[in-house]
This record gives structure tokens, sequence and C-alpha cells, in this order.
């Protein structure tokens, strides 16, 4: 299969995708009413002003979130070369990336465990 | 692997990928600085792809776009009174110097090396790699695993403090 071949697809893929977003948001643009007036951006139309910054505190919890999406993530990665090569090998390598995934079984069992998968 | 098609797809990621690290440093609101990073990141993926690297053009979609933009938008949100300002810094000048500095050994390098060009391009085929990652590296392979269940085990650790022990210990 040549270059073109393989990769067309994902081009017109990208094309589309930006196409889309792109009249989204010009079309917002085009077709909705804007009423620019200062009140509407105040936080609470009929409340007290508010005072200080608009920066809210993000919970650690949701970093505990982030490294487990993380630790998945990479996994793909090596995932993603066996995936297209393991039906050629021998049995033993689908049995290889049963042992990857187990352990890494382990530790999503652990935080589980640990109650860190809960959200309170 | 000449042809319009081609050298259309080289100058629009150029530009698509120097524009989005214009915007890094242009933006006022550091969360749209990340996401200009994101796309600068997805257009190098896209020169992977032109340069016939399958596999590291996936990697660097899933390791940068995927999982470095997370660490980066995390370390933003998570910095307490850090505010979501790109702001001006009095290091702008010196950054900037630095910059043209490095830029300027780059090019004169990237100039000066004699580039061996190879007819049949030498790429490493992602089922090669799955091929010598299972017979060859299998012990560095499942070594990985355990780094990885190792990495998620000290987060845990980390991030659960000693009252939210308490606290489950009590309920």
């Amino acid at each position: 299969m040549s270059f073109y071949d393989s990769w067309s697809a994902i081009m017109v893929a990208v094309i589309a995708g930006f196409i889309l977003v792109g009249t989204a948001l010009i079309a917002t643009r085009l077709l909705a009413p804007f009423a620019r007036e200062r009140g509407k951006a105040v936080s609470y139309e009929c409340g007290m002003l508010p005072i200080g910054r608009n920066w809210a505190q993000v919970h650690v919890r949701y970093y505990l979130i982030a490294i487990l999406f993380l630790i998945f993530d990479v996994e793909t990665v090596f995932i993603f070369p066996w995936a297209v090569t393991f039906i050629d090998l021998p049995m033993f390598v689908f049995y290889e990336m049963l042992v990857f995934i187990g352990v890494l079984v382990l530790g999503l069992a652990y935080a589980w465990r640990r109650g860190v998968l809960e959200w309170r | 692997m000449e042809g319009f098609g081609v050298n259309f797809a080289f100058w629009t990621l150029s530009a698509v990928t120097l524009g989005a690290a214009g915007g890094v440093v242009v933006s006022r609101n550091l969360l749209h600085a990340v996401l200009f990073l994101i796309l600068a990141f997805i257009g190098v993926a896209g020169f992977f792809v032109l340069l016939s690297a399958e596999f590291i053009a996936m990697a660097q979609v899933i390791i940068y776009v995927g999982a470095i933009s997370v660490l980066v938008l995390f370390a933003v949100l998570l910095t307490p009174r850090a505010g979501r300002d790109n702001g001006e810094t009095a290091m702008a000048l010196p950054a900037l110097l630095l910059a043209i500095a490095v830029a300027t050994v780059f090019i004169f390098v990237v100039n000066d090396t004699n580039w061996t060009t190879v007819a049949k391009s030498p790429e490493l085929a992602t089922a090669e790699l799955g091929t010598a990652l299972l017979s060859t590296w299998v012990l560095p392979f499942e070594l990985a695993s355990v780094l990885l269940t190792a990495a998620l085990v000290g987060a845990i650790m980390l991030v659960r403090s000693r009252e939210e022990e308490a606290e489950d210990a009590l309920a």
C-alpha cells in the first residue's frame, strides 16, 4: 500500500475536522445575536459583586485521575506494536502481554482497594 | 515520495506548527497557551508521518498530545494562586536572546551536517518493533509494566494524606 493510500483517509478526516469546528465557530459569530452589555459579564446578575479573582483551586483528587489516565495511556503505547503483530507470532507472545496487563491490573486493584476510584 | 501532496502537507504542517508555537508565546491566557502547545505537538506528529515513522507519530500523539498535555494542564490547574495569565515578565528579553542564540546554533548545525539520504527509507515498521519487543526485549518490556504500577502506587501514596486514612478508618 502506498503512502497516499494509507494516509489519505486520515488527511481527509483532519481537514474535515478543522472545517467542522471552524464553521461552527464562524456560524455562531454570524448567526447568534450578541448584546454587548457590562452586566452580562458579571457572575450573578442580581447578586452581590464577586470579590477577588475568578480562581477556583482544583481539588488534588483530580491529580490522581490524571495519573491513572497517564499510566494507561503509556500502556497503550506498549500494546500498539503488540496488537499489529501478535497474530503472526507464537502463542506465548499473547501470554506475555497478559502478564504485562496483569501487573497493571494489580496496580489498578490496589487503587480500587484504597478507595481512590470513589468520588467523595 | 515526492510530489505536490507531500510538499503541500509539509508547508501546511510547518505553518500550523510554527503558528501554534507562536501562539504559545503570544497568548495571554495560560490555558489557551496549553491548547496551542497541543496543536504544535499534533503538527510535529504530522511531520513524523511525512517521514514515514508511523510508530513515532502514534507515540507522539499518545504521549505528547495525550499524556504530557494533561500533565501540563493539571500543573496549571493545581498551582494555587498562580493565576491564568501568561503575563509580562522581566525575563522576556533574555529569553528572546537565548532563543535566537539556540536557533542560530541549530541552523548552523543543520546546514553543516552532511545528511546522507537513503534510497529506501530505513523505517522501523511497527510490526518489527512489536516482534523485537516481545522476543528479545521481553524482560525490559515486562519491567515497564512494573515501573508503571510503581508510579501508580507512588502517586496514590503521595496524594492520600494521613487525615484521609484516618477518616477511612473511622468510616
